[in-house]
């Protein structure tokens, strides 16, 4: 259903003076979801996750490159393609109340994205999310966190598109609207949509989750089945995913040491070397390219 | 409510304490300019005039008092409603401002308008064609006109409109040796249209300048990505989003450019001799007339307040964050 190939995207930036320099901040990307199925990607703040939803949907500002090829069933992803499919084959749901006009009721905002019968849509959508039915006539301003995720998710069910790509949908919400968010997540898959999530809770991405790609530095080290996330986690197949897991409160609460390398730093070797405990010299001589193990993918050198 | 009449009290107290730092600011700067009201009220007759007459013009106009007594006596006249005589016109400073601000307003506000509209649709179109050669010829223009004095524009309209293609007269309000039963509308919109182009066409630039930044940020919110993501694009987008968050700062910027209008104003008059309110301020400066120079000043100000105010309510008025939320 959605295919993204060695997907980098780069941006252009000043450095001091008049010194250009490109900055990678995603590359080599490859992620693939079947339709009926949820991807979670899942990565820690600030990695540059969010900027693999705007490609997906060509809102990439403009002075971001982009190399790779994006498929969307079976449809090469170009430009033109992108801006006809968005909205209607693919859906968004973004990530702050900021994304809602400020001066417009929120209702309308949701029934600006639907298809056909759109009051009726917006309203069920509404129900469905435990909105109180004034709220469609509100204004982003007085929608607290919780609820204006909500606001930004329905936009997404009154869509009807095939694709949905969620980026932190859930932070914010109190716990049973998220299950209810995720709830609904899983059935929209379930009757044949494709949802991409992208998120930091590890929590609310195993709970709905088919498959999870693990995020770091910019690309994935890691696409594993959900069920590859359990006990101690020996079944995962990238350090940095088996130390993510260890991470958890409910596992051994262990904090990894150091921090993500800089989309400035260029390391030659693998990414995570410098925090990995099983590191070795070839470690840092080339970039691990991806493989196959046990039905996931991987890119360390050790995995077995 | 409440804060509703607080909010006009503030207005009012802030609007008072202007005006009567105004008023002593404006009399300290006449009663120090070196034009000497009795020699500029005389003219050129001075040589005729005797030091004993010139003393009685000077006790006539209440001249020869301290400028403090001066101030005072004008103060609580003026607190009695009663502006004063103008000394060039020698009549009601009230009348003399209604009926030049009457010329005025026609000019001030068809610039205005003009300016306005045009401003604010060529600074949307240039923002939305961001980068285009659409954007730059409309930029470059805006800066040219932004960069250009308006009496220049005023002597270049002149020149060519008047002087060489002779399409509109030269100045003046009304056509010249006609008896005033005789004059026509056609003839009074003549002589409008080349002052109120010179006084729009700077405040085209300002405007369109203003709208097109605010647009470029809006058009690169969050909120507007979003609508970009669920296939809104070109003038749907513009339509729902641009235009909905751009018009209120423009519209603002609409009523704070008062000050400008009014500055402008005195100098498009000036140059085409035009008989409106920025005329008459002029010639009440360079000729000492202080209670007519005071009487507009105080004028100007409310005016020029006024639209402060109502830039201010209508934010209040249109955008709900201040309308609906409970702050003020």
């Amino acid at each position: 259903m959605l295919e993204v190939n060695h997907l980098s995207i780069s941006f252009l930036q000043y450095e001091k003076g008049l010194k250009q320099q490109q900055l990678k901040v995603i590359k080599d990307l490859s992620v693939s979801v079947h339709s009926g199925e949820i991807l979670a990607v899942v990565g820690s703040s600030g990695s540059g996750k969010s900027l693999l939803a705007h490609a997906i949907l060509g809102i990439l500002p403009t002075n971001a490159t982009t190399e790779g090829t994006i498929y969307f069933d079976g449809v090469k992803l170009t430009p033109e393609k992108k801006e006809e499919f968005r909205g209607k084959e693919i859906s968004f749901v973004p990530q702050s109340v900021n994304f809602l006009d400020p001066l417009m009721r929120v209702g309308t905002q949701v029934r600006n994205a639907a298809r056909g019968a759109s009051t009726s849509a917006q309203r069920k959508a509404f129900e469905r999310l435990r909105l109180a039915k004034d709220v469609e006539q509100k204004f982003p301003f007085q929608l607290s966190g919780g609820m204006a995720r909500r606001v930004l998710a329905s936009t997404a069910m009154v869509s009807g598109a095939k694709l949905i790509i969620a980026d932190e949908p859930t932070p914010g919400m109190d716990p049973t609207v998220i299950k209810e968010a995720l709830k609904y997540f899983r059935e929209l898959a379930d009757s044949g949509c494709t949802v991409l999530m992208i998120t930091h809770d590890i929590g609310a991405a195993l709970e709905i989750a088919d498959k999870i790609a693990v995020f770091y530095a910019g690309t994935t080290v890691e696409s594993a089945m959900v069920n590859d996330f359990s006990g101690d986690g020996r079944l995962l197949r990238h350090p940095y995913s088996k130390a993510l897991w260890r991470a958890l409160p409910q596992n051994d609460f262990l904090p990894i040491p150091g921090s993500q390398p800089l989309p400035y730093a260029n390391l030659p070797g693998c990414l995570f070397e410098p925090r990995c405990a099983f590191a070795t010299t070839e470690c840092r001589q080339d970039e691990p390219k991806p493989r196959e193990i046990r039905n996931g993918i991987v890119r360390c050198i050790h995995a077995t | 409510m409440k804060n509703m009449i607080k909010f006009i009290l503030k207005k009012t107290i802030r609007m008072v304490s202007l005006l009567i730092a105004l008023c002593i600011i404006s009399f300290l700067l006449i009663s120090y300019s070196p034009i000497d009201p009795i020699q500029a009220y005389v003219g050129a007759d001075m040589m005729r005039v005797g030091p004993e007459q010139r003393d009685k013009i000077a006790e006539y106009w209440g001249l020869d008092q301290s400028p403090l007594e001066q101030f005072v006596q004008w103060g609580s006249r003026v607190l009695q409603g009663d502006l004063g005589t103008s000394m060039i016109y020698r009549r009601p400073v009230a009348d003399i401002i209604s009926e030049k601000f009457l010329n005025s307003i026609i000019l001030m506000s068809l610039a205005w308008l003009l300016s306005g509209i045009i401003g604010f649709i060529i600074g949307s179109i240039a923002a939305m064609k961001k980068d285009t050669w659409i954007d730059r010829t409309i930029k470059w223009y805006c800066y040219t006109l932004a960069s250009t004095p308006t009496f220049w524009i005023g002597l270049l309209f002149l020149m060519i409109f008047a002087a060489w293609l002779d399409w509109f007269p030269i100045g003046l309000g009304v056509p010249a040796g006609v008896i005033a039963e005789d004059v026509t509308i056609g003839d009074r919109i003549k002589h409008l249209i080349l002052p109120t182009l010179t006084l729009s066409m700077i405040g085209i630039a300002n405007i369109a300048l203003h709208t097109r930044q605010k647009l470029i940020d809006i058009l690169s919110s969050d909120y507007v990505l979003f609508a970009k993501a669920r296939g809104e694009k070109g003038f749907v987008l513009f339509w729902r989003h641009g235009l909905r968050n751009v018009a209120l700062p423009a519209i603002t910027l609409q009523f704070a450019a008062f000050s400008e209008l009014f500055g402008g104003a005195v100098i498009a008059e000036t140059v085409f001799s035009y008989p409106g309110l920025g005329q008459a301020t002029v010639e009440a400066g360079l000729r000492g007339d202080v209670p007519l120079l005071l009487g507009i000043v105080i004028f100007s100000a409310i005016f020029v307040f006024i639209g402060n105010l109502v830039a201010d309510l209508i934010y209040r008025l249109v955008d709900p964050r201040i309308r609906e939320g409970k702050f003020l």
